[in-house]
C-alpha cells in the first residue's frame, strides 16, 4: 500500500478516475517550470535528496591519523495542496454524473502549480532552493508595460547567452499579466507578437503563474534540474458523514547547475 | 556477462531506465525457466525427479510474479493496462484491447511518462526537441 492511503478512502475507481483527470488538466497548463526545465524522475517517495556530488570537510582530524568529510546533498521539498470532495458529489459519479463539482480541487492545483513554479524561478530560501531568477548570471533586463518592445528584450537575452556559449533553443516563462498582453499584442501588419518572440527564442513561450515578471532560459539541456521524487499524486486523509479529504501532494528538489543560462526579466 | 538487455548506449541512460531493462531481462529469463521446467516435466518419467522440478518452477512463478509487479509498479500505464487484463474472467482478447485503447488514449493525450510512480503521471512537460 502506498503512503497516500488511497484504498482507505470511501471513492470508487469511477471517481478517483475523474478526480486524477480533473487534476491532470487543470495543473498540466500552469506547470510552467516543467515545460522549460530537465525533469529527473519521479525517483519514488521514498528518495530524500539529490547528489551534489560534493563534500564538505568535517574537522581537520576527528581522530588520531583520520581525515573525515560529508557528502553535501540538497533534501527533497514536500509539497501538499489540501482539498475536500463533496461525498455526495462523488455518489453522483457513480451514478454517472461528470459535471462533478471539484472547485476545491481545481484551487489546490492552482495553489500547488504556483508553489511549484516559483520555487524553481524565484526559489525557496528556507528549503535551500536558489531558483532561476535569483542564479541568472546576466544583468536582468527591465521588461516594462510596453509589450511591443519584448522582442528587443528577448533578442537582448539571447544575445547575451549566445556571447557566454550557451546554445539555444531558447524558451521565454511569462507571468500572467505579461503573457495576457503579449497574446492580445499584433505588432506591424497584425503579425502577433507571440510568433516573432517564438522565432527569436526558436523554442516555447510559457505561461507561469506564480512567476513575477519572466525568465529567458536555456533549452539545451543540463543547465537547470529539477528532481522528483513522487510526482504529483492525489493523496488520502479522512472522511465524514459529509466530506472527504484528500490533497495533492509532490516531492522535488531543484538546482541552477549553470547560471550563464538564464536572463532574468524584471517585472 | 553480456550487456545486451541495452539497445542503446548504456552510459547515456538514465539509472531509472538500466534498472527497468534488468527488470525486463529478469522477466523474460523468469519465464523462459517456467517453459523449460514445463518441458521437462511433460516428459519426465521419474515422479520424485517430477516432483523437485514442479516445486523448482514454482520458485520461477513467484520470481516471475515479483518482477512483473516491480514493473507495474514503475509504469503507471502497463499497470493500468494490466488491470484491465490480469484476473479477469471475460474474453482475454477483448478486455486486453478495451484496456490499451482506454489507457495508452488517456497517457497519449496527456503526454505522460511511461514509467514512473503511482501519481498523475504528469512528468516531463518539455517538448521533444526538433
Amino acid at each position: 500500500m502506498s503512503h497516500l492511503l488511497r484504498e482507505h478512502a470511501p471513492i470508487s475507481k469511477a471517481a478517483w478516475s475523474i478526480l486524477d483527470s480533473e487534476a491532470r488538466e487543470r495543473l498540466t497548463p500552469k506547470l510552467a517550470a516543467r515545460k522549460l526545465v530537465d525533469f529527473a524522475g519521479p525517483h519514488g517517495w521514498e528518495h530524500s535528496a539529490t547528489n551534489l556530488g560534493r563534500k564538505r570537510r568535517l574537522n581537520d582530524e576527528p581522530w588520531e591519523g583520520i581525515r573525515a568529510a560529508q557528502r553535501e546533498v540538497l533534501p527533497l521539498v514536500e509539497l501538499q495542496a489540501p482539498f475536500t470532495v463533496d461525498r455526495e458529489e462523488l455518489r453522483d459519479v457513480d451514478r454517472g454524473a461528470r459535471d462533478v463539482d471539484l472547485s476545491a480541487l481545481d484551487e489546490a492545483a492552482q495553489r500547488l502549480a504556483v508553489a511549484e513554479n516559483s520555487a524553481v524561478f524565484h526559489g525557496w530560501e528556507l528549503a535551500g532552493i536558489a531558483g532561476i531568477l535569483q542564479r541568472a548570471k546576466h544583468d536582468p533586463i527591465p521588461l516594462g508595460d510596453q509589450c511591443e518592445l519584448y522582442p528587443r528584450h528577448v533578442a537582448k537575452a539571447v544575445e547575451a547567452m549566445l556571447a557566454a556559449g550557451i546554445d539555444g533553443p531558447y524558451g521565454l516563462a511569462l507571468g500572467p499579466n505579461a503573457y495576457t498582453n503579449v497574446l492580445e499584442t499584433s505588432e506591424h501588419g497584425g503579425y502577433p507578437l507571440l510568433d516573432h518572440l517564438r522565432k527569436i527564442l526558436g523554442g516555447p513561450l510559457v505561461w507561469a503563474p506564480g512567476v513575477e515578471g519572466g525568465a529567458v532560459v536555456s533549452l539545451r539541456g543540463g543547465d537547470f534540474l529539477f528532481d522528483s521524487g513522487d510526482d504529483i499524486s492525489i493523496g488520502y486523509e479522512r472522511y465524514d458523514a459529509d466530506t472527504v479529504y484528500l490533497y495533492l501532494e509532490e516531492s522535488f528538489s531543484f538546482r541552477v547547475v549553470t547560471p550563464e543560462a538564464a536572463v532574468a526579466l524584471a517585472p | 556477462m553480456g550487456f545486451d538487455q541495452y539497445h542503446e548506449p548504456a552510459g547515456e541512460l538514465p539509472a531509472e531506465t538500466r534498472t527497468f531493462a534488468r527488470m525486463c531481462a529478469s522477466l523474460t529469463e523468469e519465464a523462459e525457466a517456467i517453459g523449460w521446467y514445463e518441458q521437462r516435466i511433460a516428459i519426465e518419467p521419474d515422479l520424485e525427479a517430477r516432483g523437485i522440478m514442479r516445486d523448482a518452477q514454482g520458485e520461477e512463478f513467484k520470481h516471475f510474479a515479483m518482477d512483473l509487479e516491480f514493473l507495474l509498479r514503475r509504469t503507471p500505464l502497463w499497470r493500468e493496462i494490466a488491470e484491465g487484463i490480469l484476473f479477469h474472467e471475460g474474453d482475454i482478447v477483448e478486455e486486453g484491447e478495451e484496456a490499451e485503447e482506454g489507457a495508452v488514449e488517456g497517457a497519449a493525450s496527456r503526454g505522460a511518462p511511461v514509467v514512473g510512480g503511482i501519481s498523475l503521471g504528469i512528468g516531463s512537460l518539455r517538448e521533444a526537441r526538433a
